[in-house]
């Protein structure tokens, strides 16, 4: 027996409050035709938080408890489907109600954990050869507002070899959204992606919900064996949404307005990523844009408290400096034998690049060995950093040796000679 | 026995408010009954016959008026033989253990037993008759790498207590009677191998503090000789992300010279915790001989576990040390990250709407901190044994900002700071502790004053390096020019260490001494060289050579060639 409550108390922000009783903490409720789901409750007053915004609810709306908690449905028809944060269908396809699955579920044991050790390959040289994604890794692209993150998204959801791809949009632009969507349904990824978009104009609740929803649908795929990638962008906009309702809530900011908890809703959220021993794995790859620029803003700054590296995305380009991914040592000994090496090797002569490159402009002469380095900056930066180069890691490590081989002598690169002989370009001899 | 009970009447995140219908005291362990599940939580705080707790689990599904079940007694830990190579969560609940139980996820509301059902083979060291205290050790089990003492409950008034019965040597499980023990007035305890004692109150069984003066050895360069740690004192390891915080504690619990390990990982990834397990199974303890999992336990209550039990957590972390720092021996605490621990009582502060602090940090934040370094300490035990607990802490100061609360409140109540900076761990400077900006005020293993010195060579050399930037090489003379040098040589061919070198992973402090003379002798001599791109040469061919000394195997014939080759180096440009 359901009963329904026709007297609402009280509406602020996003929130109302009813006197019920016999109600659950988290359950979920329909206030109008909006769901909402209990937040607080004290004695018999109940507080509502309204997913679809509290504009227009009225104080003698009927509020019906549903006796369950926040829900999405769970199976293969999910592929290929774009909902909403409340998990309700925005491309005209029927609605999807059988095997509902919690959201928001509890954290796996530590003890249950393997150590990572597959790389996951995205076809992308700066970060296939540098800084190597690996399964169950929980990595943000760090970028300013303005870079070309979703694109980069996108490249990656379509060339990555993962089973199922579940793409979370939060604040998304109605234009990225469309991108996305056109981008995925034209290179064929759409029939293995759920997407669930919150775009700018939707309702701010819905926002705080879209990482739960794709992460908790993540889940269930790997532990039916599938290798998912779950994409998030922008977590800047989740963050400014769990920072709305926490002032509604009269909650004691903490830092620039931000509530206290900050730092558990993200590592609540980014350590759904995992291994599963036995069955598949969830690999998170968020984007979080940087006000101003600014690492040390709250949301950058607690991300990489949690996240296992991040990539910074400058200029168009994934910055070498910065840019770390901290599982990388766990599978680039297993690549090829030159990756490690050539890989220190390069990034170390493009840092010497960037120390010419400073020289030069405050009018210093250059030697004979700075225009080596200048000649071989150009080259790293058009053949391998530029975002457009798509070629599988093998091909970029070939190709790094061939730009080596084009700038320097053999001994100039401080590689150990064993691996010159192997793999120094044949063309050239060694000096 | 009947306990008290209460109702539930209102949930606000973690903390339920709960009508009480008895006595209770505050910081009482309750437990809520949701379903068929019990949720444990904690009694913060009393207010006009509301209870409110924190609660160490999500509180979904929680109504008004669910029934509440008070314990009537504090958080507490369970202290018994089987602790050693465990890993627990905040809460002391073994986490493998859960994981046969429950599978990949943690459920909410399953407490196992922290300490295995096992038997053990106990000898007693005491007779029927016999006058014992608490922490007195009544009898032996042997655990692994050493013995461990079965002791009188803590918790018992200290007064002379008469054995009344006690087992002989036999197996025994760990939840047998092992004895009998009587107070003055005739009252009688039973005793087992197990009893448990509130995690927020210090173990005080010693007869006195000492002054901790002896240095605890971390086989790290920098720390050992620059900035050291003691047996029995704390440190702090603040840093941003990425500066490698983490892999330096872990390079401490390798390597430091104390009989046990506690790892306490507070809010801090999951990931870190699996290397750590499978890095240690490997490991051998070059002190035992035995995998360094036998000398460790882990407390891990990793960012997505709830924010309560990882309040918990530091103070099980300690609670563990200090009990195995009653059996005499000498424990280093390690948790990581103290600003996690912060953060968790500043979301139950919100929620209890205290009026915040700084960045809304509560008001008692320093108190507490300061509470739990004081539980570190070098005590000198009633029969007479030294024994110690070292605490260090990592902290991650919000935008790697080392003037916020947590900072500057670890700051002012340990011994010694190690500051990571962004700047060297950037130019891949490890290990990247900041070697001006940080200090210690404990005793180096080598000679303070020339430590000093050595540090005034450095600073002046930074300070020269700074100069050069703006009125470039060609302004700056030839003696400031190798003194600059000097320094960067000191930082390059002492202070960074290679972690991933077998040898010079660890240094041990024999060795260090050695290669301090040497550095201390180069670094303070005048050399007879003019031409600036000769001294940068010659000092470049210096490091070369100290780098690949430091890669030779200590107490070898190749280690003292080495050495001799150095000398011979550069004595031959000393100007006299």
């Amino acid at each position: 027996m359901q009963k329904i409550y026709t007297k609402i108390e009280s509406i602020i922000g996003n929130v109302v409050t009813v006197r019920a009783t016999d109600v659950r903490n988290g359950d979920l409720a329909l206030v109008g035709n909006s769901y909402a789901n209990v937040i607080k409750l004290d004695n018999d007053m109940v507080y509502l938080q309204v997913f679809a915004g509290t504009q227009g609810v009225s104080t003698t709306d009927s509020v019906k408890f549903l006796g369950r908690s926040m829900m999405v449905s769970y199976s293969e028809h999910l592929l290929g489907r774009v909902f909403n944060g409340t998990g309700v269908p925005r491309d005209n396809g029927p609605s999807l109600t059988e095997n509902m699955i919690p959201i928001g579920g509890p954290s796996v044991n530590p003890a249950k954990r393997i150590v990572p050790k597959t790389m996951i390959r995205t076809g992308i040289p700066m970060i296939d050869v540098f800084n190597t994604l690996v399964e169950s890794q929980k990595l943000p692209i760090f970028s300013a507002s303005g870079e070309p993150y979703n694109e980069l998204l996108a490249r990656i959801a379509m060339q990555t070899e993962v089973d199922v791809i579940v793409l979370g949009g939060m604040g998304l632009k109605y234009d990225d959204y469309l991108f996305f969507k056109n981008t995925l349904e034209k290179s064929g990824a759409m029939g293995r992606t759920v997407m669930f978009v919150h775009t700018a104009s939707d309702p701010t609740v819905e926002c705080t919900l879209v990482p739960d929803m794709s992460l908790a649908v993540a889940e269930k795929f790997a532990l039916d064996g599938k290798k998912v990638l779950v994409l998030l962008t922008d977590m800047t906009n989740y963050a400014d949404a769990q920072k709305e309702t926490a002032i509604t809530m009269e909650q004691v900011p903490s830092n620039r307005g931000y509530p206290g908890d900050l730092y558990s809703c993200l590592a609540a959220r980014y350590e759904k990523a995992v291994a599963f021993e036995g069955a598949g794995s969830v690999t998170i790859l968020g984007v979080t844009t940087m006000p101003g620029d600014d690492v040390t803003h709250p949301v950058p700054d607690n991300t990489g408290y949690i996240t296992e590296g991040q990539y910074y995305l400058k200029n168009g380009r994934i910055e070498p400096f910065g840019s770390l991914s901290r599982l990388k040592q766990n599978v680039n000994g297993k690549t090829r034998n030159d990756h490690r090496a050539l890989m220190d090797c390069m990034i170390k002569l493009y840092s010497a690049y960037k120390e010419s490159l400073e020289k030069k402009s405050m009018g210093f002469l250059m030697s004979e060995w700075d225009e080596k380095l200048l000649k071989y900056g150009k080259l790293f930066e058009t053949k391998l950093m530029d975002l457009r180069v798509n070629i599988p890691l093998e091909e970029a490590l070939d190709l790094g040796w061939e730009i080596l081989a084009d700038c320097f002598l053999p001994n100039e690169t401080g590689l150990k000679t064993a691996l010159l002989q192997e793999r120094w370009p044949k063309d050239l001899t060694l000096t | 026995m009947s306990y008290v009970t209460g109702k539930t009447t209102g949930v606000n995140g973690n903390l339920v408010s709960v009508l009480i219908d008895g006595s209770i005291k505050k910081n009482e362990v309750g437990f809520i009954l949701v379903g068929d599940k019990r949720l444990k939580g904690e009694v913060i705080r009393i207010n006009d016959g509301i209870a409110d707790m924190q609660i160490y689990e999500m509180t979904e599904g929680i109504k008004v008026g669910d029934t509440v079940e008070f314990t009537g007694e504090l958080m507490s830990v369970e202290l018994g033989p089987g602790l050693l190579t465990q890993v627990y969560d905040g809460l002391q609940n073994p986490l493998p253990n859960l994981a046969e139980k429950c599978g990949y996820f943690l459920e909410r509301g399953e407490y196992l037993n922290p300490i295995p059902d096992k038997d053990w083979e106990f000898t007693p060291k005491v007779a029927v008759g016999d006058i014992v205290r608490p922490a007195d050790a009544i009898g032996t089990v042997p655990e692994g790498i050493f013995n461990h003492e079965i002791m009188v409950p803590f918790d018992l008034s200290y007064e002379d207590w008469t054995v009344e019965s006690i087992v002989p040597k036999g197996i025994y499980n760990v939840r047998d009677e092992i004895a009998v023990i009587k107070d003055r007035k005739g009252n009688t305890k039973s005793l087992t191998m197990v009893f448990s004692w509130p995690i927020k109150k210090p173990i005080t069984c010693y007869s006195e503090r000492l002054q901790p003066d002896e240095t605890l050895i971390t086989q790290i360069r920098c720390i050992d000789t620059f900035l050291p740690v003691a047996k029995g004192g704390t440190f702090c390891v603040p840093g941003p992300f990425g500066a490698g915080k983490t892999v330096l504690q872990h390079m401490e619990a390798k390597n430091a010279d104390v009989d046990i390990v506690i790892i306490t990982a507070c809010g801090e990834r999951a990931g870190e915790l699996v290397e750590v397990l499978k890095e240690f199974t490997e490991l051998t303890d070059p002190r035992t001989g035995k995998s360094l999992m036998e000398r460790t336990i882990i407390i891990c209550n990793t960012s997505s576990m709830p924010v309560a039990s990882r309040e918990a957590s530091v103070y099980t972390g300690i609670t563990l040390a200090e009990y195995f720092r009653q059996m005499g021996l000498s424990v280093l605490m390690l948790a990581d990250s103290t600003s996690r621990w912060a953060q968790a009582m500043r979301e139950m502060s919100g929620r209890l709407e205290e009026i915040p602090g700084d960045e809304a940090f509560p008001a008692y934040l320093e108190s507490v901190i300061a509470s739990f370094y004081e539980r570190a300490g070098k005590v000198k035990l009633h029969d007479g044994r030294i024994a110690s607990v070292t605490i260090g802490g990592t902290v991650s100061p919000a935008g790697g900002n080392f003037e916020e609360p947590v900072t500057q409140a670890t700051l002012k109540v340990v011994g010694a700071f190690h500051g990571l900076s962004r700047e060297r761990s950037d130019a891949r400077k490890y290990p990247a502790i900041h070697p001006i900006d940080s200090w210690s005020k404990y005793n180096s293993i080598v000679d303070n004053d020339k430590v000093n010195e050595a540090r005034g060579i450095l600073k002046r050399s930074i300070e020269i390096n700074q100069m050069m930037m703006v009125i470039g090489e060609e302004g700056t003379s030839s003696d400031d020019y190798a003194l600059y040098q000097k320094g960067e040589l000191l930082d390059a061919s002492y202070l960074q260490q290679n972690s991933f070198d077998p040898v010079d992973a660890a240094c041990e402090p024999a060795r260090q001494k050695r290669e301090f003379a040497v550095i201390y002798d180069i670094i303070t001599r005048r050399y007879a060289i003019e031409d600036k791109n000769e001294i940068r040469m010659f000092f470049n061919e210096l490091r070369q050579k100290l780098l690949d000394w430091h890669t030779i195997e200590f107490n070898t014939k190749a280690f003292e060639e080495h050495e001799n080759a150095i000398r011979t180096f550069y004595m031959q440009k000393v100007c006299e």
